[in-house]
């Protein structure tokens, strides 16, 4: 986690902060899941191409649709 | 090791090698390093912990013996929060140490199975928020208001302690069982391990349950909304703000899930800001001044909507909005309540405490504060989590500890919050709140005289502090709003109008509380109706196979339009109950929630007999026992109790008795038709606890039948079977913990030298 190249030295460790937190914020929402979808793609070396960014989010909510998940009360 | 099979290798003692490929560094740390840095005690490391007992040990004096006057607010946080990471630390490591037993050399299923959708594995700490967002919800914040009737004492003692021993081991177990089982459900699991008659009886207690649980999360909504046309209006507009962050994501920007969650925030803070300006129209107030009838029958139809649209269209959508509101109010409350640090007058023990006729919840306090307090403290539908989902997005075995027992502390830590925000208002107000308006007459001269009446230590309330909290939050009246979270909401209210705003800021934080309580609730709901159907077009498709086919419409319409009947009829029971619904129905709640809570218990029982592991059978055997003893004997009152107020059938009769006689008004069923309306809800709540107690009592005896099978067979020398997935070696590695040990940070440092070519891509790249 490093910090955001800035021109002001003092905003460094803030905005290092921020991005961290939203980094994080973004992995708890699921909001990097296409980004994880294209590194296992890549790293199972398959030889299709993968799904793009647009179809990759239809499938998985559609998938939702026969596989809910539970939320608690 | 050119002739070994690609997985499941192994050294000649039956272990997983430690290092399956030659080039890769170890995927574990030495059992004898860890070993040895776990029994390594500096001096730093000790004072660090007695620190931390000393502190936990001065809340819990502060709290439980000293009880002066007034007690601060501080005082829950140290006790609680010390005595989580003295439960974390040294708790959960004997659970992970003698029973258990992790091993970092096996793969995850995130490793083994993994497919870049539902397998993948994934950063602990993010996982952590992920499994928090998915567990936490409405449940924690509305138990422990409602349990405050008794005082802050046994509430506060049962969170804590139920947890540490209870709550979080549940969690972890069935979290790290399923974790062996590339992820299966809490219902595969009972029918592996418990055969045909108790997994069938797991699976139809688990869909009543459920049916229970959505009704009354419902019933609380209902409560919340009725005659509260700023409620409806802002809770109404999440419904297009759903819709529109749906179409957004779909068609607009596809991916764009942070960017779409805070364009949905700020929506959803301008319809809470423009719910006041319509409810002080003169149309607005008309058009959503809405009886609680009405909006019980609003939420049955938009139930069967939500659950047959398609995910990405509402529920997906909602649920990120509901994750980014949830992550936020909690840190926002925990802010606010340090900072605030509001004095408590509310005594431990009130003087309901010892009786078994309170006005918000009937019952002794064993064992119905037990139930009462389900999700904070013991919670079975966190089985149905922590079973599925997170077990197939670990990434190590040995992080279930810190995501299962861990989050769950978690959540704990958000009851207590609950508590304390709950406690934080003036005890008159709070009985006048939470009492049905059948005891306080509904309007605030009547409410004032019946709570003064009460004759509770300290407590005179005059009518105008009624009114004037109630115009103070933006509302008509705050007379019987029962449920709890319009109460968490006036507290929080309270306590956040001192850290942000001043009092005109009150009736905002208000209906910020409601609307987020609503949020959890509805996701909840929609989540639970789908679930359940699923598994209801399942069970059907046993006999006709083509309900199996989820695809199918007429199955999934049908399914749908059963289970949201079934809830629906619950809730409708429950807001035109005459007794006041939350009253008699939420002990209904508490107990087919811990009951669930026993079924899960019994299976990961049976489970680590089958393992072998008897001399630790003690850490699921007690809280098992606990839970057990605790909803049979709830429900055995519910059923058995001669008192009216307890017994459903002791009511039912009483009710029968006055109509028999040909009274036209009865307690506080003050026409025919209320009473009859008692009878026939006495008759279906009576019957609907003896069917969950007979299920989990089957399920419970079938886990110790199990259980003691088991032990004969490792008596005899024969091996039980064993449901496990075959091993596979794991070929990455990341720490246990939120912070990494010397050893661990020594392994990170090998693999982080590795080329990357040579590394199987990482989790979280952080």
């Amino acid at each position: 986690m490093s910090a955001a190249p800035g021109p002001a030295g003092v905003l460094h460790p803030v905005a290092g902060a921020f991005r961290g937190f939203a980094r994080y914020m973004q992995g708890v929402m699921g909001a990097d899941a296409y980004r994880k979808y294209l590194e296992h793609h890549a790293a199972a070396g398959h030889g299709t191409p993968p799904l793009d960014e647009r179809a990759f989010w239809r499938d998985r909510t559609d998938r939702q649709d026969s596989n809910p998940q539970g939320r608690c009360c | 090791m050119g002739t070994m099979p690609e997985d499941g290798t192994r050294t000649a003692d039956g272990e997983l090698d430690p290092a399956p490929n030659g080039s890769l560094p170890p995927t574990s740390v030495d059992d004898a390093v860890r070993d040895a840095e776990e029994r390594r005690w500096t001096p730093a490391k000790i004072a660090t912990w007695v620190a931390i007992a000393l502190l936990g040990g001065v809340a819990w004096f502060m709290l439980a013996i000293v009880r002066g006057e007034t007690v601060n607010a501080i005082w829950f946080v140290f006790a609680s929060v010390c005595t989580y990471l003295i439960g974390y630390r040294f708790y959960s490591k004997v659970i992970e140490r003698y029973l258990l037993k992790p091993d970092d050399r096996r793969a995850t299923p995130a490793e083994y199975k993994a497919d870049g959708k539902d397998y993948v594995r994934t950063d602990r700490n993010v996982l952590f928020g992920h499994h928090f967002a998915a567990i936490a919800g409405a449940g924690p914040l509305v138990g422990p208001v409602i349990a405050a009737q008794m005082g802050y004492l046994p509430g506060t003692i049962w969170i804590i302690l139920g947890v540490v021993l209870a709550g979080a081991v549940q969690d972890y177990l069935v979290m790290f069982f399923s974790m062996r089982r590339g992820g299966r459900s809490l219902g595969q699991m009972a029918r592996e391990e418990l055969g045909v008659i108790g997994g069938t009886a797991a699976l139809v207690a688990t869909l009543l349950i459920m049916v229970i649980i959505v009704a009354i999360l419902a019933l609380v909504v209902v409560n919340a909304l009725g005659e509260s046309p700023w409620g409806v209006f802002s809770v109404g507009m999440t419904i297009p703000i759903a819709l529109f962050m749906g179409v957004y994501l779909r068609y607009l920007r596809p991916g764009k899930v942070m960017e779409v969650s805070i364009i949905g925030f700020v929506l959803l803070m301008a319809a809470i800001i423009g719910g006041g300006a319509v409810a002080g129209t003169e149309w607005g107030a008309a058009f959503f001044h809405l009886d609680k009838v009405t909006i019980a029958w609003g939420l049955i139809v938009y139930g069967f909507i939500a659950a047959i649209l398609p995910v990405w269209l509402l529920l997906a959508p909602r649920d990120y909005l509901s994750t980014f509101m949830k992550i936020g109010v909690i840190a926002m409350l925990a802010v606010a309540i340090i900072v605030v640090r509001p004095e408590i007058t509310v005594p431990a023990f009130s003087e309901f405490a010892g009786r078994e006729n309170g006005p918000v919840f009937s019952g002794a306090l064993f064992p119905f504060l037990f139930v009462t307090i389900a999700c904070g403290a013991l919670s079975g539908f966190h089985a149905l989590i922590s079973s599925g989902t997170t077990p197939k997005l670990i990434e190590k075995e040995r992080q279930s500890r810190f995501i299962g027992y861990g989050g769950m502390l978690m959540e704990s830590f958000v009851a207590i919050m609950a508590l304390v925000a709950a406690i934080s208002i003036d005890r008159g107000i709070y009985f006048a709140m939470n009492a049905p308006a059948a005891l306080t007459g509904g309007t605030v001269e009547t409410a004032a005289q019946w709570v003064n009446g009460l004759g509770l230590a300290g407590v005179n309330i005059t009518p105008d502090v009624l009114a004037q909290t109630a115009s103070n939050v933006g509302e008509e009246s705050i007379v019987s709003r029962s449920g709890g979270a319009p109460t968490l909401a006036v507290g929080l209210a309270h306590i956040m109008q001192q850290f942000i705003g001043g009092t005109g800021m009150m009736a905002f934080w208000y209906h910020f509380a409601i609307m987020f309580e609503a949020l959890f609730i509805l996701t909840a709901v929609d989540a639970g109706t789908r679930v359940a159907r699923f598994m209801l077009q399942d069970s059907i498709g046993n006999f006709a196979p083509k309900f199996k086919e989820a695809s199918w419409r007429p199955g999934a319409w049908l399914c749908t339009a059963i289970m949201v009947g079934a809830w629906g009829a619950v809730l409708l029971m429950g807001v035109t109950d005459p007794l006041g619904g939350i009253n008699t129905l939420f002990p209904l709640f508490g107990i087919a929630n811990q009951l669930l809570a026993a079924i899960a218990l019994a299976v990961c029982m049976a489970i680590a007999a089958k393992r072998g592991s008897f001399r630790y059978l003690w850490i699921v055997a007690v809280p098992l026992a606990f839970t057990a003893v605790v909803t049979i004997t709830a429900s055995i009152q519910k059923i058995f109790s001669s008192v009216p107020a307890v017994g459903y059938f002791a009511n039912n009769a009483a009710f029968s008795k006055a109509l028999a006689d040909g009274k036209t008004s009865f307690g506080t069923a003050k026409t025919t038709a209320a009473m009859e309306a008692v009878v026939r809800n006495t008759m279906i709540q009576g019957w609907l606890s003896v069917i969950f107690v007979v299920l989990s009592i089957i399920v419970i005896v079938t886990a110790v039948l199990a259980t003691v099978k088991a032990f004969r067979n490792t008596a005899a020398g024969v091996p039980n079977v064993n449901n496990e997935d075959r091993p596979h070696p794991s070929r990455v590695y990341a720490p246990a913990g939120l912070i990494p040990t010397p050893a661990e940070r020594e392994l990170m440092a090998e693999w982080n030298k590795l080329p990357a070519e040579m590394r199987v891509e990482r989790a979280g790249h952080h």
